[in-house]
């Protein structure tokens, strides 16, 4: 049997599952703290629009939404295969296609900042 | 000296005798176990006070052989060590799951051994050298990288606990990849090469998903789950050398 190119998804999958062990967490509690009315000063309105203005801000950004979307789709894929559903194809191509079309849409909204 | 303590256990144990079953089906024991016994000796205690034509595989006692693994209230485990103590009510036993029965509780491990052979589970020398030149030496550093992935007892519970096994039978499965791992490791190895060729499948490590119940299931504390995702990263970066960097294919 032929070796898999299975890494070419698996990479990604496994640097979005880095990024989201470390930055998922928090992004959750800060917005949590920011419903609450608790913005902490550092992480204003303002300072965040500066950060997401700026070119290093953008590829930060976007680097954490489309790895996330990334590896959330692979790991969804995954899981329907442990459940047992087989159309592995099909399950796959909606889901690395709505992680594309999501990392899009991240990308033409951070460069419309 | 206080008297042993003793309970009615009772074991809901499947049955199936190919030459008059067309199909298994469960028959329920009832026997006076010691507190402290585990559910291999109450096997055993069936089997010579009520019911002979009872079948089991069993050797040491001790979680040491491997060969007592059975299903025990749908959980795969070594009989000789799940105490009884830790089960209420009527305890079931079946044979390893995602394996075809023999007969009664023991199970064919074929697939297993066949997929064992096709990793190579075995050092393949760097260079021969002649014995007059002594042991391939190692170090305790060195030994310490695949140490525990060689405490392996071949005991199958990894496989009865995948579902990705039970799925895809051809999935070579978490105790063969975990040894072709533990040689991938050996200092004194040169086997790699060959290795990933059979590992690096779809049949391989990537009918993986990381559900990680091999890790919970395991005796010996191997920990197939993390040789695994190991092995997916040495797969991944063999695989940019061969595709993305020139001259790496070789």
């Amino acid at each position: 049997m032929a070796k898999s190119h299975k890494p070419v998804v698996w990479f990604p999958f496994a640097a979005g599952g880095t990024v989201i062990a470390f930055c998922i967490p928090v992004i959750v509690l800060l917005t949590f703290l920011a419903a609450l009315g608790h913005v902490p000063a550092g992480l204003s309105y303002e300072k965040l629009h500066a950060f997401a203005a700026g070119g290093i801000g953008k590829l930060v950004l976007f680097g954490v939404i489309a790895l996330s979307a990334w590896s959330s789709a692979h790991r969804l894929r995954c899981t329907c295969y442990d459940f047992g559903l087989r159309a592995d194809t099909l399950v796959a191509t909606v889901l690395y296609v709505a992680a594309i079309v999501g990392s899009i849409a991240a990308a033409l909204f951070l460069l419309r900042i | 000296m206080t008297p042993l303590k003793e309970r009615l256990v009772q074991l809901e144990v499947l049955r199936y005798n190919p030459d008059t079953d067309t199909e298994a089906h469960f028959q329920r024991y009832e026997v006076m176990c010691q507190e402290e016994w585990v559910v291999l000796d109450a096997l055993n205690k069936i089997k010579a006070d009520i019911d002979p034509t009872l079948n089991y595989r069993w050797s040491c006692h001790m979680a040491v052989c491997g060969s007592c693994g059975m299903m025990i209230n749908g959980e795969p485990k070594l009989s000789c060590h799940a105490f009884l103590r830790s089960y209420e009510g009527v305890i079931r036993v079946e044979p390893l799951a995602h394996f075809p029965i023999e007969r009664d509780l023991v199970t064919a491990p074929d697939d297993f051994m066949e997929k064992l052979k096709r990793v190579k589970p075995y050092v393949i020398p760097k260079e021969e050298k002649p014995i007059s030149e002594g042991e391939y030496k190692q170090t305790p550093a060195q030994l310490m990288k695949f140490r525990q992935y060689s405490m392996c007892i071949n005991c199958m519970l990894c496989y009865a606990a995948c579902p990705q096994y039970g799925l895809t039978p051809s999935f070579i499965g978490p105790a063969a990849l975990t040894l072709a791992h533990r040689y991938n490791l050996d200092s004194r190895d040169g086997g790699r090469k060959e290795r990933m060729e059979v590992v690096a499948t779809k049949e391989g490590v990537w009918e993986c998903t990381f559900v990680g119940a091999c890790s919970e299931v395991c005796p010996a504390h191997v920990d197939p789950a993390s040789a695994l995702q190991q092995l997916k990263i040495v797969g991944s970066i063999d695989w940019i050398v061969e595709h993305l960097i020139p001259g790496g294919k070789s």
